[in-house]
């Protein structure tokens, strides 16, 4: 396949992997990295955790130094597609220019989703996506004496535990009855709640807000939905995102909680492709119901497969999803995806924090969560990506080891 | 800036200056060396960024710990002396580090 020039709207964690592994495989034609964020392109995942805390500073986010793309003649603009002319097969920039591409990839991501309350617009309200927003909220994270997180999701739970350790007392409002309750089982919900009142972080569920209060212009509490006032000199929310799919639809392209892709992640047009974040694809680990998962793993792995593709090597996308989240001193991974568990098994003990939930559906074992047990989470991978099964009835056995059973079921 | 020597699998040797604070991982990544993968981009979740570290060197690392130490358990082609790069971070003190790399990471 010769294609003179592939386009990529996004630079963040997929759209640079498509444009990395595209050159790795040996792609000689032109590669466009179009970003509308001031920068290089960096990871996210720090910008709740490691980076807030001045553990990592801003070079240590970045994917590679300005010299690589460069040197690997991938032409980084910091600019905004406007439009898709599918027709003429180019995307028109917010500086005035028109692009040509054989292949366009879309790799928009997802933006926060907005406080839907009056008061969100108050200065010390935040959500956090990008380096911008971490960068104007550390220092305010360091002095504020009140905090209220919006959302026990995982961006929300990581920065409690942040803004926990800096000195601040925490008061985090959730409208479900568990933290991560979208992500994880009962049992990891259980250890993470009780993880995060010991450090001192009040949980409050069955919990929203009607309204942010402020004095010129500057949060000083927030109104609960049972009517309470917390102070608060600032606000961080986490209630989900939205998938950035305006320039697609615009374009006429199938949309349906995301970019609409196939197996092989196109889109409704055969010269576009859509990873990551904002893509709906058939997921092998779902049934193959239309899914759109937010991770590290699926941008990268989303763009190697595209990638490939693109080098004449099609595969369809069945990657196994896995993810982390670190908060104080708990690193939650996770293997697979628990959606519509009907059992589990728990190995480990709560006591010590170490444990890992074995998720299955009928016999079949679709996820497994391990805190601070990240061996347990390496031999899941394995497990779940390959026969032989391991049955629920193998897994509640008396001493049973996931990696000894993982080591002793190898080819 | 102290330089570090990462070798490949195939025997290709990369010098590489890294920043004091910076992580080996990192290091490698910023000068394009194959053969690391990383794919948690430092979280220590992934057991992608495996390397073996010369036996001199080895010793003047503070040991593999916790997490670490649990997920090299599960690096491919693991060895005494393997490390996962990114929880290397780079002093003075490791000015002129000989680090060799697994032929796959997964
Ligand atoms: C605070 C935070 C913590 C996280 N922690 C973890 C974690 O611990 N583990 C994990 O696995 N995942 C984590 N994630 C999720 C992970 O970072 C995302 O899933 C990943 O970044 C998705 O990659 P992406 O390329 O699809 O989107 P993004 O990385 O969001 O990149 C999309 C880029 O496209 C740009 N863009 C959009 N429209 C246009 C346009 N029209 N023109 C030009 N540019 C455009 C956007 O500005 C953005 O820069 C975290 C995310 C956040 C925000
Ligand atoms: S980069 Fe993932 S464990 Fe080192």
């Amino acid at each position: 396949m010769s294609l003179a020039s592939v386009v990529i709207v996004g630079a963040g964690q997929a759209g640079f992997q498509v444009a990395t592994s595209l050159r790795q495989a040996g792609y000689g034609g032109r590669i466009s990295l179009i970003g509308d964020e001031p920068g290089l392109p960096y990871q996210r995942p720090p910008l709740s955790k490691a980076y807030l805390l001045g553990k990592i500073g801003a070079t240590n986010l970045l994917f590679r130094p300005e010299n690589f793309y460069t040197e690997q003649r991938i032409e980084l603009r910091h600019d905004r597609v406007t439009a898709i002319d599918r027709q003429n097969r180019r995307v028109l920039l917010e500086g005035g220019e028109a692009l040509a591409y054989d292949h366009l990839v879309l790799a928009t991501g997802a933006h926060n989703r907005p406080l839907p309350v009056p008061g969100a617009e108050l200065e010390g309200v935040f959500g956090i996506k990008t380096k911008i927003d971490a960068d104007t909220l550390a220092p305010l994270a360091k002095q504020a004496r009140n905090v209220v997180v919006v959302g026990a999701g995982f961006i929300g739970l990581e920065f409690a535990a942040v803004a926990v350790s800096l000195g601040s007392a925490v008061h985090v409002l959730e409208l479900g009855d568990r933290p991560m309750a979208r992500a994880v089982s009962r049992e990891m919900s259980e250890l993470f709640s009780q993880a995060h009142h010991r450090w001192g972080v009040h949980l409050d569920f069955r919990q929203g807000l009607t309204r942010v209060i402020g004095e010129n212009g500057r949060v000083t509490g927030v109104e609960t939905s049972d009517g309470r006032i917390l102070d608060a000199d600032l606000v961080v929310f986490g209630i989900g995102v939205i998938p950035n799919t305006q320039l697609a639809s615009e374009a006429g392209l199938d949309i349906a909680n995301g970019i609409k892709v196939d197996a092989n992640l196109l889109t409704s047009d055969l010269h576009i492709s859509a990873i990551g974040d904002v893509a709906c694809f058939p997921c092998l680990q779902n049934d193959e119901q239309p899914t759109r998962l937010e991770s590290v793993q699926n941008a990268v792995d989303q763009g190697r497969t595209v990638a490939a593709r693109l080098m004449g090597k099609p595969a369809p996308y069945g990657a196994l999803p896995w993810f982390w989240t670190d908060q104080g001193d708990m690193k939650l991974q996770i293997a697979g995806l628990s959606n519509g568990y009907d059992s589990t098994v728990v190995i480990g003990s709560p006591d010590s924090a170490q444990l890992s939930v074995l998720c299955f559906r009928g016999d079949q074992l679709i996820a497994v969560e391990s805190c601070n047990r990240p061996g347990d989470h390496l031999a899941a991978r394995k497990i779940l990506s390959r026969p032989p099964q391991l049955s629920p009835t193998e897994a509640a056995a008396a001493g049973f080891d996931l990696k000894a059973w993982e080591a002793a079921n190898r080819d | 800036m102290p330089t570090l020597t990462l070798i490949e699998h195939n025997g290709t040797a990369h010098q590489v200056t890294g920043e004091i604070g910076q992580s080996v991982m990192q290091a490698a990544m910023f000068a394009s060396v194959p053969g690391i993968q990383a794919d948690c981009g430092g979280a220590c979740s992934c057991a992608t960024c495996h390397a073996y570290v010369d036996d001199q060197w080895l010793a003047r690392l503070p040991a593999a710990e916790g997490t670490e130490a649990d997920m090299l358990e599960y690096a491919v082609e693991r060895n005494d002396n393997s490390r996962l790069t990114c929880q290397l971070i780079i002093s003075e003190a490791l000015d002129g580090m000989v680090l060799r790399l697994p032929a796959s990471q997964f």
